[in-house]
């Protein structure tokens, strides 16, 4: 037992005790408590073992930064959060918590072995000895690595909270409120300025909830910050998020939140999500991240009670938790003589405070000896001692740079200080350019690349009255550059506060790189040795040297190590820190969850799902649907005991022989419009439009400007100057684009215009020869005999009373029409040719049925026949090429040579020789048989189906000169084998096209 | 995701947007009288610049036009937008201070 | 056995701030600049010229969409009468007129939720001062397009392609189980 709660003080509610477990053992804490704090005062010095030698770790900070006391928290089988830093994990009634990597237990880790193993797991270890065989690396190697060197692990069931995600804007948004977040937030929000201010944890104030002993502008620091808080509260131009991490900055100043939402509840309402991603776009940011402790780098730090200052610090005065009863304080920075000075006033025993610099003197140190610590100056630590937590250290007295005398002294907690290093992380993100300061040692914002500014000691201002008048001058000119005027308020601080300078790097030791090991990347298990190595090994570049021995690149990325290996390795080196460079910030600046990114796409809204004006019936008619974009289509309607095949079977018989209806919605339209429509049209298509008369249409073929088949449709004339346009379903869009961009940008002084109008018409198909007699009944005001609407006729009239666009048209090769009505009727007009059609057997018919009738015709579909490289005459549609045309899209590119080559690959229908082999769309082909790999493909088979009106398989396929290969065998080469086709036509059935004008 | 000056709407996010390739890439008036090596060019061949690079980006999902737009490459800064059809700006005229 | 066909809208699920807009009358107007002052004569509204600005004058809107484009807003059932007096206003100039009256769906979101709950999901910001009253444009919700526009402080009518209408007010009422 080393930690223990004080008995007053702290900011924890005292009346409300919260029980919770960890590791099965039930404990209790206050609200107001982290999990790292209860565990703490319930004497737990062992939270957790290491990544790669299981060295048994404590918690050594307060905050984010935590790299060793990873937990998972356990709500129930689904919601099991691995890996989370205790000192972030908020008590609630109940929390179930357990450590992490161990086996058997904490006390008692059986891979502890790995750290007597040490000497043989050097940095890089996994990358020299995992070599060869190479076999086993995914059999063996990995997944012994991947157990024995791990976290926590993750649950296997879906994630069954919500998370949410949301847009905001504001003029600046302040990130961290500790004092100069605060003061920024109050100076820019007295302006009318629209403000967010966003903190990662709980409770707004930072550093001023540790700091007792300040007072502003005549307020205890707890005081200032719960009136400053309700102020901003008070105030509707203000936002504030609490429990919010900004984790990214990216261009164009956009952030990144990542607020949580119920986390720290015990029973979350099912209608919040577990957190919500705020996608924050500012016209001014102020960072206020602050700064963070660096440990010290000597033998032995990593032991259980080795802490930072601040964080015994925090855990007092936030917490009322003494680490220990008898601390040792090592420093290389002023401001740890406070967490000294408050554990004293508690009544914790100090035995000394042991400081690093030889020339160390002033205000702390004899602050500390009337305090009656000792205080001794010029030591290093030289080893701790304590199998599961610190018993006793080691100190060197330094003289002329080597240590000449050594003490030992006992105690339970060994608090240890570098000084800070300011939190630029955020600022490096956004691609500002840091500066390296001497005097501070530390990096700090230089030259900004976007609109934001850092204020307080995050740009190394140190101080609580200079960070407070920093927040709130930046703050005003913040809200001043987003066009509000305001003063900035100067603030009057009293305090006891020392310099958080301090000294990067590794202690002082008596034989330098002596084998005990020096531990700078906690949480990677990343020792001086390690870095040593790297160098000795020829790594001179700090970005090689961290992904060889990893460190900074756990979870934590690096937030207390950076400075310590950086300024180690420049030591080694003999360069400067700055020489030495730093390595890139990126985001998340915390982990966080995969929900957020998600959010609320999963499940029905993972993506629209378009439905047609006929999606519900054909859900009542127990249709099959496929995916074809965001469209859901019906694919075949199953009557009870059918499979897809025969019900195809059955579909495809009913159009040919009598009527089928299909829901052709989906189908792109564009109406042209204007006294140039007709010239656009012939610029854009291979056919030619000029000649085409009102009231007829025509099959189109548009290319992109490189000659090859981008999307095809039907185009028809309802007037002289207004063009009904059809594209493909998926081509919708983009087609429309394509139109737009060249009438915008190429053909300005073209008069026409282009209104997407895929939404406003239902398409009703009626195929077979029965299709006129189905709809006669239902038509009205126009004359639809096959006189007056032959094939390609287009008219407009009535059915059942609503609007009508006739098409005669066909995609089966039958006798056809497609009723386009607006799309509200679509139903209505769909139930009733339904009806209508009773009597002549009307069979609805799906997608596959679709794409069975238009093989057997030789129809192509863009995207199936065709893949970016077919031009017209290879896919034998260059009858539809209007030769006359001085200009079209893609002329150009089809009078090029190798467009008329003899070996392109062109359009052939392929029939295997047992009428029963379907092939496989996709399959190549090959010209001869017995060919060892690698063959000689000369194509592929592009469409495949049974054929219900033949009675056998039939297939299209884009083959190397296939048109004149017409009746030569090729081979389909197959795992079975290989299978014989015969190369025919493409035009399976009706090869004379009499069924059309039926 | 980027702020975009729409030349028509204001300023505007990058969803809205859709990049349509380098801009002020004509095409022919009479692509029948361009040689093999002048087709090929204006089809295929295009800048990969570091640095100021004239594009186009469509506002496809706000007033839908096309228009031309300077960016730096390096820094994703938009120096300036403008309306299909008119010039470049000088490019220092709009660089920033 | 001609019968009349019933007009359906798709079955939207509405709330106490989400309501589906009756069926109207609605076109797309293209043309240039003189074309739109004809137009606003024939239409009785003179449509704006500042972009994405919408006006109103009874039960008729037009709505700026871009430069050369603009959406016509009137009740349900005057198609025909529309097409007619802007076939006469427009005597002599080239443009393009075309019925979308079936293409989209209105929503109407009102009440004090409005802005906070569109905004979560339109990357725009719709504060009064960004968004003023009388403001439309073509954008994004969530992952489908959208027109807003904002027709008094706490109303906004968003218009959407029929197919993605079930999305758009799933994801609406998916938001305001938070609020």
């Amino acid at each position: 037992m080393s930690g223990r709660r004080i008995e007053h003080g702290g900011r924890v509610d005292r009346s409300r005790v919260i029980r919770f477990t960890f590791d099965g053992k039930t404990c209790s804490g206050f609200a107001g408590d982290t999990l790292a704090s209860a565990l703490l005062a319930n004497g737990v010095r062992v939270f957790g073992r290491s990544f790669k030698y299981h060295r048994p770790r404590g918690v050594i900070a307060a905050g984010s930064e935590e790299p060793n006391a990873l937990v998972t928290v356990i709500r129930d089988e689904a919601r099991c959060a691995p890996n989370l830093r205790a000192t972030q994990v908020e008590l609630y009634d109940g929390l179930v918590a357990r450590s992490q990597n161990r086996w058997p237990s904490l006390d008692f880790d059986v891979q502890a072995v790995n750290d007597l193993l040490s000497p043989l797991l050097p940095a890089a270890f996994y990358y020299k000895t995992f070599m060869w065989p190479r076999a086993a690396w995914h059999k063996l190697y990995e997944p012994l690595i991947r157990r024995a060197a791990g976290l926590g692990e993750s649950p296997t069931l879906p994630d069954p909270d919500r998370y949410s995600q949301r847009f905001a804007h504001c003029d600046v948004l302040v990130v961290g409120a500790g004092p100069a977040g605060i003061a920024a937030a109050l100076s820019a929000s007295t302006s009318g300025a629209r403000v967010m201010l966003c903190d990662e944890q709980p409770e707004f104030g930072g550093s001023l909830l540790d700091e007792p002993t300040a007072t502003i502008d005549g307020k205890a620091s707890g005081d200032w910050v719960r009136d400053s808080i309700a102020t901003l509260r008070a105030r509707a131009n203000v936002t504030l998020l609490s429990r919010t991490t900004a984790f990214g900055y990216f261009p164009h100043n956009l952030l990144g939140l990542n607020e949580r939402i119920t986390e720290h509840l015990p029973a979350p309402s099912a209608n919040m999500p577990r957190e919500r991603l705020w996608q924050v776009r500012a016209a001014r940011v102020v960072i206020a991240t602050g700064s963070i402790e660096r440990p010290l780098v000597f033998p032995g730090n990593d032991r259980p009670g080795v802490m930072l200052a601040s964080a015994a610090r925090t855990y007092l005065n936030r917490h009322g938790v003494a680490v220990g009863q008898n601390v040792v304080l090592v420093t290389g920075s002023d401001a740890a003589y406070s967490a000294a000075l408050d554990l004293r006033v508690a009544g914790v025993r100090v035995a000394l405070i042991a400081d690093v610099r030889t020339d160390a003197a002033g205000a702390p140190l004899d602050t500390a000896r009337q305090a009656g610590i000792e205080v001794v100056t010029g030591a290093t630590v030289l080893g701790t001692r304590g199998r599961l937590g610190v018993r006793e250290v080691t100190i060197g007295m330094l003289a002329s740079g080597a240590v000449n005398d050594t003490r030992r002294v006992e105690c339970d907690a060994l608090l240890v200080s570098g000084g800070y290093t300011p939190s630029v992380h955020l600022f490096s993100q956004s691609r500002g350019k840091l500066e390296f300061n001497e005097a501070r040692q530390a990096f700090l914002p230089s030259i900004s690349a976007e609109p934001e500014c850092s204020a307080g000691s995050c740009r190394g201002v140190d101080g609580y009255a200079e960070v407070l008048n920093d927040g709130a001058r930046v703050g005003a000119e913040s809200a001043l550059a987003a066009g509000h005027s305001v003063a900035a308020q100067q603030y009057r601080v009293q305090s006891r506060e020392f310099s958080m300078h301090g000294l990067p790097g590794v202690l002082p030791q008596a034989n330098h790189l002596q084998p005990s090991r020096a531990f700078v990347d906690f949480q990677n298990d990343v020792t001086t040795k390690d870095l040593a190595l790297a160098m000795s090994e020829g790594f001179e570049s700090v970005e090689h040297i961290k992904r060889y021995t990893t460190t900074g690149m756990a979870t934590d990325q690096g937030k207390t190590s950076n400075m310590n290996a950086l300024a180690f390795v420049a030591g080694e080196l003999g360069r400067a820190i700055p020489k030495v460079g730093l390595t890139t910030f990126r985001m998340p600046y915390t982990p966080i969850t995969f929900g957020i990114f998600a959010g609320y796409d999963r499940g029905d809204l993972f993506d629209p799902v378009r439905p047609t004006p006929m999606h519900d019936w054909a859900v009542q008619q127990a249709a099959v649907f496929e995916d074809v974009g965001q469209w859901k289509r019906a694919r075949y309607f199953p009557r009870p005991g059918e499979d897809m095949h025969a019900a195809v079977e059955r579909e495809c018989k009913a159009v040919r022989a009598g009527v089928g209806m299909f829901d052709a919605s989906t189908l792109g339209k564009i109406e042209v419009v204007g006294p140039d429509a007709a010239t656009f049209l012939s610029r854009m298509y291979v056919n030619g439009f000029a000649t085409l008369a009102v009231g007829r249409s025509r099959y189109g073929i548009l290319l992109r400007d490189d000659g090859f088949i981008y999307d095809d449709g039907v185009i028809a004339r309802i007037a002289e100057d207004r063009f009904h346009v059809t594209t493909t379903t998926g081509g919708a869009a983009r087609v429309f684009g394509m139109m737009e961009d060249y009438l915008q940008t190429e053909w300005p002084d073209v008069k026409c215009w282009l209104t997407s109008t895929t939404e406003q018409w239902c398409v009703i198909a009626v195929q077979g020869p029965r299709a006129r007699d189905v709809l006669a009944p239902l038509v009205s005001d126009v004359d639809f005999s096959a006189a007056a609407l032959p094939h390609l006729g287009v008219t407009q009239g009535r059915i059942c009373g609503v609007p009508m666009r006739l098409f005669r048209m066909s995609f089966t090769g039958e006798l056809g029409y497609e009723v386009n009505v607006p799309s509200d009727y679509g139903l209505a007009v769909w139930e009733a040719i339904h009806a209508a059609g009773q009597s002549h057997g009307i069979t609805p018919y799906g997608t596959e049925t679709m794409h069975v009738l238009r093989a057997e015709k030789g129809y192509i579909i863009v995207g199936q026949e065709t893949d970016g490289t077919v031009t017209p005459d290879d896919a034998g549609l260059g009858w539809a090429i209007a030769k006359s045309k001085p200009d079209f899209v893609g002329k150009r590119s089809l009078a090029r040579a190798t467009m008329h080559a003899p070996d392109r690959k062109q359009l052939v229908g392929l029939l295997t020789a047992d009428p029963r082999v379907v092939l496989d769309e996709g399959a190549q082909i090959v010209a001869t048989r017995g060919q060892r790999a690698p063959m000689k493909m000369i194509g592929h088979v592009t469409s495949s189906y049974h054929s219900a009106v033949l009675g056998r398989s039939i297939a299209l396929a884009l083959v190397r000169g296939g048109r004149a290969r017409i009746g030569e065998t090729l081979y389909v080469p197959m795992p079975g084998g290989e299978i014989p086709v015969q190369v025919t036509a493409t035009v399976f059935y009706d090869a004379e096209g009499a069924r059309l004008h039926g | 995701m980027l702020l975009i000056q729409c030349p028509y709407c204001g300023l505007r996010p990058e969803l809205e947007f859709a990049y349509a390739g380098q801009a002020h890439v004509a095409r022919p008036a009479d692509p029948s009288t361009t040689s093999p090596e002048q087709w090929a060019e204006f089809l295929y061949l295009r800048n990969n610049t570091r640095g100021i690079h004239a594009e186009r980006w469509r506002h496809v999902r706000g007033c839908a036009r096309f228009f031309n737009a300077l960016r730096d490459t390096t820094t994703d800064h938009f120096l300036a937008t403008y309306r299909a059809g008119e010039p470049m700006p000088a490019i220092q005229a709009v660089q920033q201070p | 056995m001609v019968d009349t066909a019933i007009r359906r809208t798709v079955g939207l699920p509405a709330a106490a701030w989400l309501e589906v807009v009756p069926s109207a009358t609605r076109f797309i107007l293209r043309g240039a600049a003189g074309a739109r002052a004809a137009a606003g004569e024939g239409f009785g509204i003179s449509f704006p010229e500042t972009a994405c600005r919408a006006a109103t004058d009874g039960d008729r809107s037009a709505l700026w969409l871009g430069p050369d484009e603009q959406l016509l807003l009137a009740p349900d059932g005057q198609v025909e009468r529309i097409e007619a007096s802007l076939a006469h206003a427009l005597q002599g100039h080239a443009y393009s007129l075309v019925d979308v009256s079936h293409r989209q769906v209105g929503l109407s979101v009102h009440g004090p939720h409005a802005e906070p709950l569109l905004e979560s999901q339109c990357p725009l910001p719709l504060n009064l001062r960004d968004f003023p009253v009388g403001m439309c444009t073509r954008t994004v919700f969530g992952k489908a397009e959208i027109v807003l526009w904002r027709p008094a402080e706490q109303l906004f009518r968003l218009e959407v392609w029929r197919s993605f209408s079930l999305y758009v007010v799933q994801l609406l009422h998916e938001v305001a189980r938070e609020l």
